[in-house]
């Protein structure tokens, strides 16, 4: 089974968001970047199929230079192998994106002579949520698609794949013909954290790297906003165990006890 | 201009986040004719709520080899709906709820289409004008939409004569239409190739058991200031006093103490509960953006700092491991002794 995830690069925002003077980017001076959790859960679900089924994992990124560090971590939790799609670092948009992601997907497919068996994105990106650029890879692909998939499970003929997902009450079940595009949630799994030899291969491990070509999208940012909150500060009830009877008349007053 | 919406059923009830999805459709139409698609032949039910808020086209997916949920079957009806869009007079709008089926369906549609899925949005209007070279000429949309799953709004543009919308329910009311519609009801049958129906759900019933998370009256979450597995025995015993659930924060899910089900926030569940009580959680904005919708909010942390204090309305400043007890001692004696 050969599997090619697909991550993205957004800073690790905290307690509060801070734009840049101009409103047009989180500012980052002070952040650190990760990747969304659906995405870390896809490394760690890739990662899975091959400790059973064998293949390998590749993991892929468009980003600016420094995502080469996502990449690295991906391979420090069992990815094989890393593609850098680089960009100057400006949101291309789903359709842009999209578009880069597929061409570059026939390029490595080219290259290998043969389609990655899964490909898995996460269900939306941490940042932007767009919900679709693994859908629109997917078509552009040809490849069926199950989104939200929160349980994922490879037929044993190596022909298919079983997915689920909770809907509203229901459990829906897919089956997908193989190759196919899945994108999965958080709660598929539980990703590993990396481990030392991990962190070493991953330091030394080849990146390759390739420059998409981004047509302009539709959709063109303006500003960001950060929403203004009701809530700005809380009534301090009191301290430590002193504050109970106040609590128990809280809930009184809120209707939440018998 | 053409309309038209993707509207989720339960029974024969109309969804509520679809309600929604239907009131920004009918103003970004502003006044022009209302379509919609179900996925089943709807009831007497739905069919007098879809009347109301102003649907006079409703049609239901009724393709032969469509049993089950068939997200492309459903893009695929909604592509013929506004198949006249390829004459290029018209303007359309495609909208549904930005729930898991409402944003796969708009995703296919724009895959299939050309068309920009705009998710998560909060405000669209038609704009006549827009900037010439624009890469779509002869109209657009001025958009407010979600990033960061609401921690941010960004304000855009969408330079094209038709535009793909899921619209976050918290955005809009649900208010019927001035002028109620006359409903017709016709089945639709789209050219489905074979990728289309490969990819069809079988459903079958989750066991439910407790107060679901979702919809709990009162959801008592911990976070990583709970200091291990252990210590949710007294949150849960809280949250049974409350008749609430119990939610928990993504270091919680992360470190293996409780299942990710519970989990809270941007990459969980989102709640809107009567009360929401944060203990030893920090308040990430992440964590923020599946509990702002509680009405009432009570945080419980040692530092008086955290961000989880200032969004809180009402603020304990002490340790969630004597805090708790305490608190659960006094309302166990409080039902005693009632
Ligand atoms: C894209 C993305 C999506 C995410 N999605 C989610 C999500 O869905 N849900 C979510 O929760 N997080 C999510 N996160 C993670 C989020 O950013 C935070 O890391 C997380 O919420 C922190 O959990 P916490 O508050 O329990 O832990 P911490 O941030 O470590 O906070 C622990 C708090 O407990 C307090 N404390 C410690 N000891 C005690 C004590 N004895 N008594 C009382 N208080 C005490 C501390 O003062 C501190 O405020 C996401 C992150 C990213 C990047
Ligand atoms: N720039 C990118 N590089 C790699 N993968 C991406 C990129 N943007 C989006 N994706 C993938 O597509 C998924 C859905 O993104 P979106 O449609 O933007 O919400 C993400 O979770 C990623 O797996």
């Amino acid at each position: 089974m050969d599997v090619l995830v697909y991550v993205k690069r957004v800073p690790a925002v905290g307690g509060r968001i801070v734009l840049t003077p101009d409103g047009r980017e989180v500012d980052t001076s002070m952040l650190g970047f990760t990747v969304s959790p659906h995405e870390e859960c896809a490394v760690e679900e890739a990662v899975q199929i091959t400790e059973r089924h064998g293949g390998t994992v590749t993991v892929s990124t468009m980003g600016p230079p420094e995502a080469i560090e996502q990449l690295r971590t991906a391979i420090s939790v069992g990815a094989h192998a890393a593609h850098l799609l680089v960009t100057t670092g400006v949101d291309a948009g789903p359709i842009a994106t999209s578009r880069a992601l597929a061409s570059s997907v026939r390029e490595l497919e080219g290259g290998r002579g043969r389609p990655f068996d899964l490909i898995l994105c996460g269900n939306e990106a941490a940042d932007t949520g767009d919900h679709q650029v693994g859908v629109r890879l997917a078509h552009a692909l040809g490849r069926p698609c199950a989104t939200g998939v929160k349980q994922l499970q490879i037929e044993a003929t190596g022909e298919s794949v079983e997915a689920s997902r909770e809907y509203r009450g229901s459990q829906e079940h897919f089956t997908l013909r193989l190759p196919a595009v899945v994108t999965v949630k958080e709660g598929i799994n539980l990703p590993r954290y990396p481990s030392l030899p991990g962190r070493m291969r991953a330091k030394k491990a080849d990146v390759s790297t390739a420059t998409p070509t981004l047509e302009p999208e539709p959709l063109v940012m303006q500003r960001l906003r950060v929403p203004r909150t009701e809530r700005t500060s809380a009534e301090v009830l009191g301290h430590g165990v002193d504050a109970v009877p106040a609590l128990v008349a809280l809930f009184e007053t809120l209707g939440v006890v018998p | 201009m053409i309309t038209v919406c993707f509207v989720e059923l339960d029974g024969d009830e109309v969804v509520d986040a679809s309600l929604r999805a239907v009131t920004f459709a009918r103003r970004l139409g502003g006044g022009a004719p209302l379509g919609c698609l179900v996925l089943d032949r709807p009831g007497p039910g739905a069919l007098a709520q879809l009347a109301a808020f102003g649907v006079a086209d409703v049609r239901h997916l009724d393709a032969g080899d469509v049993h089950g949920y068939a997200p492309m079957a459903a893009a695929a009806a909604l592509a013929e709906m506004v198949a006249p869009f390829d004459d290029g007079v018209d303007v359309v709008a495609v909208v549904a709820a930005a729930t898991d089926h409402g944003n796969e369906v708009l995703a296919h549609l724009g895959a299939t289409t050309g068309l920009e899925l705009v998710a998560n949005c909060v405000d669209a209007q038609v704009q006549a004008e827009v900037e010439p070279g624009g890469p779509g000429n002869g109209g657009g949309f001025a958009v407010v939409r979600q990033r960061w799953a609401g921690s941010l709004l960004e304000d855009a543009v969408l330079h094209a004569r038709g535009g793909l919308f899921s619209v976050v329910a918290e955005a809009v009311t649900a208010e019927p239409s001035p002028v109620a519609a006359e409903v017709t009801v016709r089945p639709i049958a789209p050219a489905l190739t074979p990728l289309d129906l490969a990819v069809q759900a079988v459903e079958t019933r989750s066991e439910g058991g407790g107060v679901s998370l979702a919809s709990a009256r009162v959801v008592v979450s911990g976070g990583r200031g709970i200091g291990g597995a252990e210590g949710f025995g007294v949150v849960e015993e809280l949250a049974t006093l409350l008749g609430g659930a119990v939610g928990v924060s993504r270091a919680v899910t992360s470190a293996g103490w409780r299942p990710h089900r519970e989990q809270v926030g941007q990459t969980g569940t989102r709640v809107a509960p009567h009360l929401y009580v944060a203990c030893g959680i920090s308040g990430a904005i992440q964590h923020l953006a599946g509990c702002q919708g509680a009405t009432h909010m009570v945080a419980i942390n040692t530092d008086p700092d955290a961000p989880i204090m200032a969004r809180a309305d009402y603020a304990i400043v002490g340790d969630v491991s004597v805090v708790l007890p305490a608190l659960v001692d006094a309302l166990r004696h409080r039902t005693a002794g009632s």
